[in-house]
């Protein structure tokens, strides 16, 4: 589903932020990316989103490679990802229902299905009858919660989160993994970016660790794809 | 295609939220708008109520001929026969008779003619000449100034071909003036575009990032363009329209006074649609070149 093959990726100012990383996601997989902050987690996740491109090696994402994909093909490319981002990027002068109704808007979504679709997402990520509320008065849970509504009501066929429990309490951390992992139980293949150690050690999932932009050999403990305990 | 109308449909809404979401700049730009295409439709009308002042066919030359006082039946044929010859165009007779009494029709002469003791004018042939180049005209009029018991010839056109020119200056007055008008409605066009990007610079960017085409994000601005344009070429119109309604009674009175029959004509609502396609396109086309300079750099 998503193959890294010698990507490296090299600012302006000579900083290399990823160094001949390699590595592969089959589909339906679970699996997490994690390293110190610094190390190229957040680098990684802009490359797998076509945000910005590889300096050298090629990423593959659902058989379309990357480094060769035309401008105007991004946006389609962006469509088939869920995309969850470290700030969320939540729309506040929106109501949670429009936030959510955004990517169905974009892809011209009949308009009269979309609200019953916005909906059914919203009820999937535990957030039903907020849809009037504005994210401001949703607490961070709540608003985690809406990001990933609003990345999934398209049905992407790959999650990527970057952070997705950063800034939130055990509690509201672990429910947010429960409806990661009831997504990848459907099919669906999930890469999540996380520095949580206790996340780490209490799910047991596959791991990869980038340490100071290389990609470092998994324990193989840890190398179960997907399984949780 | 109905995915592509209710793209439209979703970015024309958009666009009408934001004319409607900030009601106070909007006016103003419709205003300035406004102000901005008022000169030269204000310029353009003028001109178009002159035209139909100086007679319907301003174009037209026209030659008259006034006979000797004493020309008879045989020198009127003399003459028609000539005018044949010389292929000159057409022409019509106006006897003595008739033009004494048209002279007694026009304002204030009935008086002054009534007091004469016999009809002053001559007999007079009225030629339009088939070719109406300056020359060709002049040549003509010398060769009838030769004929026997011509009196007099004259060129009717000498004042319709200088208000001819003078109208063709003013209207290329007001065609500057229009293109400079619509440089600026462009300008104006571009820059509230400009304000739009920035102010909604985070709802581009996510939905740049959760997979909207530029396309998607252009939408909403170019109806934005085009709906503010529109609307300020209607508010244009609106000036115009009142300020003709303001200048009818004082040209009404004015016309009286020379006595001619003369009412100020104003917009028609073809005009209206016009001003609004004009101001809509040209609103458009701001918007397009802002959002295409001001989004080039979004991933």
């Amino acid at each position: 589903m998503i193959t890294a093959n010698a990507v490296t990726k090299r600012y302006p100012d000579g900083h290399e932020a990823l160094k001949n990383v390699s590595f592969e996601v089959t589909a339906g997989e679970m699996v997490f990316l994690t390293g110190h902050s610094g190390a190229g987690k957040s680098t990684l996740f802009k490359l797998l989103a076509a945000i910005e491109r590889p300096t050298a090696g090629s990423i593959v994402i659902n058989g379309q490679n990357l480094a060769a994909l035309r401008r105007n093909a991004i946006p389609y490319l962006r469509r088939k990802l869920g995309l969850i981002f470290q700030d969320q990027k939540l729309l506040f002068d929106r109501t949670v229902l429009d936030n959510v109704l955004l990517p169905l808007s974009i892809v011209g979504h009949p308009a009269r299905d979309a609200p019953r679709r916005a909906q059914a997402a919203l009820a999937k990520v535990g957030l039903p009858n907020r849809e009037k509320a504005f994210p401001i008065a949703l607490s961070g849970g709540e608003q985690q919660r809406l990001a990933i509504a609003r990345a999934v009501v398209n049905r992407p066929a790959i999650i990527l989160a970057d952070e997705p429990t950063a800034n939130l309490d055990a509690e509201s951390a672990t429910e947010i993994l429960g409806i990661f992992r009831a997504f990848q139980q459907v099919g669906v293949t999930v890469l999540i970016a996380t520095h949580d150690p206790l996340i780490l050690a209490r799910l047991k999932p596959r791991i990869l660790r980038l340490d100071k932009g290389e990609m470092s050999e998994p324990l193989p403990d840890q190398s179960a794809a997907g399984s949780v305990p | 295609m109905i995915a592509w109308i209710g793209h439209h449909l979703t970015a024309l809404r958009e666009a009408l939220r934001h004319l409607a979401a900030a009601p106070l700049n909007t006016l103003l730009s419709l205003l300035v708008i406004g102000v901005a295409l008022t000169l030269p439709t204000a310029g353009w009308l003028a001109i178009e109520n002159l035209r139909t002042l100086t007679g319907n066919t301003p174009g037209v030359q026209q030659i008259s001929i006034f006979l000797e006082l004493d020309a008879g039946q045989r020198e009127r044929g003399e003459i028609e026969s000539r005018l044949r010859q010389a292929a000159a165009g057409s022409w019509h007779f106006v006897p003595r008779a008739e033009a004494l009494k048209r002279l007694q029709e026009s304002e204030g002469m009935a008086e002054i003619i009534g007091s004469l003791p016999k009809n002053p004018l001559p007999d007079a042939f009225v030629v339009t000449p088939a070719d109406s180049q300056p020359e060709s005209l002049e040549h003509l009029a010398e060769t009838f100034s030769q004929w026997p018991k011509v009196a007099h010839v004259q060129l009717d056109s000498v004042w319709v071909k200088r208000l001819d020119a003078l109208l063709r200056l003013a209207k290329l007055v007001v065609m500057l003036l229009a293109v400079l008008f619509a440089g600026a409605l462009v300008t104006i066009t571009f820059n509230t575009i400009r304000l739009q990007i920035l102010a909604h610079a985070d709802e581009i960017e996510v939905a740049k990032l959760i997979g909207a085409t530029d396309s998607y994000i252009q939408r909403p601005l170019h109806y934005f363009g085009l709906l503010q344009g529109a609307l300020g070429g209607l508010c244009a119109a609106l000036l115009v329209t009142a300020g003709s309604h303001l200048l009818t009674p004082p040209v009404a009175e004015l016309a009286r006074l020379y006595g001619a029959d003369f009412t100020l004509q104003s917009l028609s609502a073809r005009d209206f649609g016009g001003l609004a396609a004009i101001g809509g396109g040209l609103g458009w086309l701001g918007a397009k070149i802002s959002a295409l300079i001001h989004l080039r750099g979004s991933r």
